[in-house]
């Protein structure tokens, strides 16, 4: 039988090897792929070989400065880690040859350090863009190598889960959950203690955690970035959910196409498997948990919390009536939680530091941090853990450096494409859960798109409205038909030939859908028009009566994909009669 | 009955049966199987039918619902290019117009030659890098029109784009 304690320990030993010669660290996480870490990683372990170096070089996730991919790390031994921004291939080899084998670290290249000072190189804690972060859920990502149990142990991994089965019982597990403050991170913000109270009174010997990580919102992509840097943390953080409700097994649901998620998040399950860390009788204990990866098809409904479950069942992901609520009849009319990547990623640290050091972060009502994914026109893009109560214009001018176009900031799009926007004269609100909802925007899953003055409101809201149209499950008419609808609406306002009428016919097509739809996505579907409206009625209104966009960002004609759906029912189902089935 | 057609019936029973997770499911089955041979053939969905115990209906209503299933053989080339609000405020249209010149397509759609396909993505997760595109599984950041055309133009008499082992 594993114990907790010889896993720690090989772990450490491990951990320390590793610190006995260089280590280069190559962020090779999605946003460093598309700036070509791959081709580092290569050249590094290339010239590392080349010069018959003992160094290791490993892929690891995302630290969240997406903006300095392809970012390399090199740690010397009793060293700390020195950090190098926008590496390319021949710059990698360059690093070798003088900090490796000529000991000049180049302060000229470096972005920062970790860990202590070198001469000549600002500590990366001193940086804007890191300063403010706090960093919890996303502690180990773009440090350990995705996926390596022992590199998660040996930073404290594990801790929480072994302290709840050794330590506590199930109700104070939640208890603790409860007094931490934590609420969902997935964009409804409910108190994480409270649903698990919900499923762990339900009745039955089946019950499940549903871990959502589809993610389809553009502009927010910090799930993904958990699964792909440091997946443990989720497998942790739901196996100690499943002990405090009595669940048999999680899913972690991912979208089909997201390879790094998948295959990590894949591997680190086996993993645990083997080291007795899933499966039955976890760490010698009564307690038996079961996990597996679940993949949906490309539709952004699917992560909704009943249509979820309709995927994972393998259906068309359409949303269920409520009630029955998922905590009685869930997951094949089981009792189910649904609790988003972020907030079960923030568990094992609540359950070994405690409930109450969590809540002394954050404001009065939310707790904890906020894991913010900057993009758009933002001079420093990536994914930042910050304290919640930080105004949004500390967010978007220290941490991300303003726009970086010379021109300020017109307007942010935030909590996904049914958020809305805000516009600039908003940016000294609070970023907390409530604040920003009474300001009209929604903090969702933590995605901000910073746009400029160049940005025609018309323009924006109509790639939102499109997307919507387009991800419109179906099930509902007034989702469906409005969409489509305010779409066609907003095609004739963006090409100068809107009507007197139109933004009348669209706050009634909004009402409606707003009333008669199942689900948020039809619910909150004129929610990018309302804000907009409130925040930049000027570019409609020179739309509607100067018949011109104000910035000439909209196009005419817009190339948007197709439209209906289902696809080619006549000429396949025609040719393939299934009559004899 | 060709043996091509049972040589496809095999890969896809061999698809739909490989799945690693111990949940199989229509869904699960049929993104097997788009994975394995790169499009839903009429044959997959029989295959799909037969090894859940659903209808053939069923499983056509689970298909024709996501929009990353293809019902016809995709092109040598897949080029997914980016819509997400964030690439479209850096200039994703741009991009898009130069991919279509530069296919000839007027949108969606697979050239005539079959040698491409072209995909708008509703976002690609990469908005730290945005525009992004994604050309044969090999994703691309802070993409300009020129670039597009250049990606493209490289690949019109090589084999499918293979990322560097």
């Amino acid at each position: 039988m594993t114990t907790y304690a010889t896993l720690a320990q090989e772990a450490r030993a491990h951990w320390a090897a590793l610190h006995e010669r260089p280590w280069i660290r190559v962020g090779t996480a999605i946003c460093g792929k598309a700036a070509g870490a791959q081709e580092v990683l290569h050249a590094l372990r290339r010239a590392v070989e080349r010069r018959g170096i003992p160094a290791t070089v490993t892929p690891v996730g995302c630290i969240g400065l997406c903006f300095a991919e392809p970012l390399v790390d090199i740690q010397k031994p009793g060293r700390p880690r020195i950090f190098y921004q926008k590496v390319t291939p021949h710059l990698a080899a360059t690093l070798v040859e003088d900090y490796l084998l000529q000991d000049n670290p180049r302060p000229d290249l470096a972005l920062g350090t970790l860990g202590g000072r070198v001469e000549g190189i600002a500590p990366l804690e001193e940086h804007p863009a890191w300063k403010p972060q706090v960093r919890i859920a996303t502690r180990n990502c773009g440090t350990v190598e995705p996926a390596n149990l022992a590199h998660y142990i040996a930073n404290g991994g594990y801790q929480g889960l072994a302290k709840a089965l050794t330590e506590m019982k199930p109700a104070q597990v939640i208890e603790e959950v409860t007094k931490s403050g934590l609420r969902g991170r997935g964009g409804a913000a409910f108190s994480t203690g409270a649903k698990w109270n919900f499923l762990a009174r339900a009745p039955g010997p089946v019950k499940y955690i549903l871990v959502n990580c589809e993610e389809g919102d553009p502009g927010a992509f910090n799930d993904k970035g958990i699964l792909e840097s440091d997946p443990f943390t989720l497998i942790e953080g739901c196996t100690i959910a499943g002990y405090a409700t009595g669940a048999t097994k999680g899913y972690v649901f991912i979208r089909h196409g997201h390879e790094g998620p998948i295959t990590f998040t894949r591997k680190a399950i086996q993993e645990a498997y083997k080291a007795g860390l899933l499966g039955k009788n976890i760490l010698g204990s009564a307690f038996s948990f079961d996990m597996e990866v679940a993949l949906t098809g490309e539709s952004y409904v699917s992560g909704e919390e009943t249509a979820l479950m309709e995927a994972i069942e393998g259906k068309r992901a359409m949303p269920r009536s409520r009630p029955p609520f998922p905590a009685q009849v869930g997951l094949w009319g089981k009792p189910s939680n649904i609790n988003n990547v972020k907030t079960l990623s923030y568990v094992p640290e609540v359950v070994a530091r405690g409930g109450a050091w969590f809540a002394s972060i954050g404001t009065e009502k939310s707790k904890g941090t906020a894991i913010v994914c900057l993009s758009g026109q933002v001079a420093r893009p990536g994914w930042y853990e910050v304290p919640f109560g930080l105004t949004l214009r500390r967010v978007v001018e220290d941490i991300g450096g303003g726009t970086g176009t010379g021109r300020p900031v017109k307007l942010l799009q935030t909590g996904g494409p049914l958020g809305g926007v805000l516009g600039a004269e908003r940016l000294d609100i609070a970023l907390d859960f409530d604040g920003m909802a009474q300001a009209g925007a929604i903090f969702g899953s933590g995605g901000i798109i910073v746009a400029d003055t160049a940005t025609c409101a018309v323009d924006l809201v109509r790639n939102l409205v499109a997307f919507c149209q387009f991800e419109s499950c179906g099930k509902c008419f007034p989702c469906r038909l409005g969409f489509t609808h305010m779409l066609e609406v907003l095609d004739r306002i963006a090409a100068g030939q809107g009507r007197p009428s139109d933004l009348e016919a669209m706050r009634t097509i909004g009402q409606a859908m707003s009333l008669g739809s199942l689900c948020g996505h039809g619910q909150l579907g004129f929610n990018p028009v309302h804000s907009a409206l409130r925040f930049c009625a000027e570019d409609f209104r020179i739309h509607l009566e100067e018949r011109r966009c104000p910035t000439g960002a909209c196009e005419p004609r817009l190339s948007l994909p197709k439209r209906t759906r289902p696809e080619p029912v006549g000429g396949w189902y025609a040719r393939h009669s299934y009559a004899h089935h | 009955m060709s043996s091509s057609d049972e040589a496809l019936r095999q890969r896809i029973r061999q698809a739909i049966a490989s799945q690693p997770q111990p949940t199989v499911t229509v869904l699960s089955s049929l993104l097997a199987v788009q994975d394995a041979v790169g499009w839903l053939p009429p044959e997959a969905i029989e295959e799909v039918a037969r090894h859940t115990g659903a209808t053939v209906n069923d499983v056509w209503a689970v298909a024709s619902f996501y929009t990353n299933f293809r019902f016809t053989p995709p092109g040598i080339h897949t080029i997914e290019v980016c819509w997400g609000p964030t690439c479209h405020l850096l200039g994703a249209q741009a991009i898009l117009r130069a991919v279509q010149e530069a296919l000839g397509l007027p949108g969606e759609g697979d050239t005539p030659d079959k040698r491409f396909s072209l995909k708008l993505n509703t976002c690609l997760g990469a908005c730290a890098q945005a525009p992004a595109l994604l050309l044969d599984h090999h994703l691309y950041g802070r993409v300009t029109p020129e670039q597009a055309r250049r990606l493209l133009q490289g690949l019109n008499h090589t084999a499918p784009h293979q990322e560097a082992p």
